[in-house]
């Protein structure tokens, strides 16, 4: 027995408004932030993240409120990524009651950023998103980029060397997300996850592609990953995460009931 | 009114604790956030959280006056130090090139060495240790009142106490082949190295259990 495996529900938030919609049974708001965070609580979610995909400038102040108001009722770990570019968004997030803010297309523009924010906060606080797709082609040894822009723009960075840096410049965990399998329920890219597992050590979060709890399970005990994040899966009503953990369990993964 | 006061030195995200203790507080407690020492001397309880680097959060401690309040709310009144608020009741920390800390409990806070295995698996363990692992009491104290053993508990940490005193270990938690302190008690002082902020009910049932130590 030991350190548990961790499964994190994504939910992706406009405005103030958990989008994509989420389809419980019985919930009066299937847009509130707050009654979402609360049953993925009580089913047992080990953390939380929100996704600010807010486009307007003007409304991503709500993302504060958003946080606040989660933190005063859900009492597990809550993560804040989208839109964080400088130190002042990362202070009003923890200020507001997030735990761990999560730095993308900033980290690729400005990767001196991950370390000031990290010395400042410490590393325990700053996840870097990493966004890769695989530009090998067949037959050649494995290779993924990093890219931005929803995966629409390659960086000509690789993304492992990237994941040894972002760790270097004091990343405390890296959420690995394969824009190849990105919404298309195939399973986690588990060689990249993996790879980038292997290379780093601090805690990879696997993302992208889960389709169903066996890919939960796969991501951990395949690409080695320390935690698994999905969103459609069970907002969609189709598994609960009790489920996703017996799942777990049955395949000999420590979990937290 | 009785107030339980948290400790601010300007660093650490106080809005879970003080949120986490409201949520478990009854009516005739009062949850302050404490900037200012001569206030939180009066609070019936102190919380004292920690986090970032220990060297960072020392320097801090004694330019804001809190090293103060600490050394004295250590000898008179309940306290509960959480994660970096533990370390730091140590007399030596490894962290930031070597760090003196408040030398409450006397032992030293070493890093988790590298590689650090899996005793089943055999696989490589990271570095922080962070996620839900469990607490094991050794003895009975009234702020494990209610948690069944090997209860999770969310830990976030690179670092862990190692006292001279085992008698003064009143909680372990394993991490590849250690067995490390992941609480320590004596008289008035209680102090965790995990997050009962985050830790859902386990975590606010030892809140409550302080507010009525």
């Amino acid at each position: 027995m030991g350190l548990a495996k961790r499964i994190i529900p994504c939910l992706d938030v406009d405005a103030g408004r958990v989008v994509k919609g989420v389809n419980f049974v019985n919930i009066r708001d299937a847009g509130d932030p707050v009654e979402i965070a609360r049953r993925y609580d009580e089913q047992g979610a080990d953390e939380l993240t929100f996704l600010d995909i807010t486009a307007s400038s003007d409304a991503r102040d709500t993302m504060v409120h958003v946080v606040e108001a989660v933190a005063g009722e859900v009492f597990i770990p809550l993560t804040v990524g989208g839109g964080i570019r400088k130190m002042e968004d990362i202070r009003r997030m923890l200020n507001a009651g997030a735990d761990k803010v999560s730095i993308n297309t900033a980290a690729v523009f400005n990767p001196e950023f991950v370390q000031e924010a990290s010395q400042h906060f410490g590393s325990q606080c700053i996840v870097v998103a990493i966004d890769a797709k695989q530009v090998s082609l067949a037959g050649e040894p494995l290779r993924w980029e990093v890219f931005t822009h929803g995966g629409r723009k390659p960086t000509g960075i690789d993304a492992i060397d990237w994941a040894k840096r972002m760790v270097d410049y004091g990343a405390g965990e890296l959420l690995v997300t394969s824009m190849d399998r990105d919404g298309t329920r195939q399973g986690f890219d588990l060689p990249l996850t993996r790879t980038i597992s292997e290379a780093v050590n601090v805690p990879v979060i696997a993302s992208g592609g889960v389709g169903t709890l066996e890919h939960l399970a796969d991501g951990v005990l395949e690409g080695k990953a320390e935690a698994v994040l999905a969103a459609s899966i069970f907002h969609f009503g189709e598994f609960t995460i009790r489920q996703a953990k017996q799942v777990m369990a049955d395949r000999g993964i420590e979990v937290r009931w | 009114m009785k107030t339980v006061s948290i400790i601010d030195y300007g660093m650490s995200n106080l809005h879970s604790v003080s949120k986490a203790l409201e949520h478990v507080a009854e009516k005739n407690w009062q949850v302050t956030i404490g900037q200012d020492p001569s206030r939180i001397l009066q609070a019936d309880k102190i919380v004292f959280p920690g986090q970032g680097a220990i060297g960072n959060c020392m320097t801090l401690l004694h330019q804001t006056g809190m090293a103060e309040v600490i050394r004295h709310s250590l000898s008179n009144k309940p306290f509960l130090g959480l994660c970096l608020g533990l370390q730091t009741l140590l007399t030596f920390s490894e962290e930031s090139g070597g760090t003196k800390g408040f030398d409450w409990a006397t032992g030293t806070v070493r890093r988790f060495e590298e590689p650090l295995l899996d005793p089943h698996s055999g696989e490589r363990l990271k570095i922080p240790h962070m996620g839900w692992n469990q607490v094991y009491a050794t003895w009975p104290h009234p702020l494990w009142k209610g948690i069944p053993q090997g209860s999770r508990f969310y830990f976030v940490h690179s670092y862990y106490v190692d006292p001279q005193d085992s008698q003064m270990i009143a909680g372990t938690t394993p991490y590849g082949n250690l067995q490390f302190a992941s609480a320590l008690a004596r008289d008035n002082v209680f102090a965790v190295q995990f997050h009962p902020e985050k830790s859902q009910q386990a975590g606010l049932t030892l809140l409550k259990n302080f507010l009525e130590w």
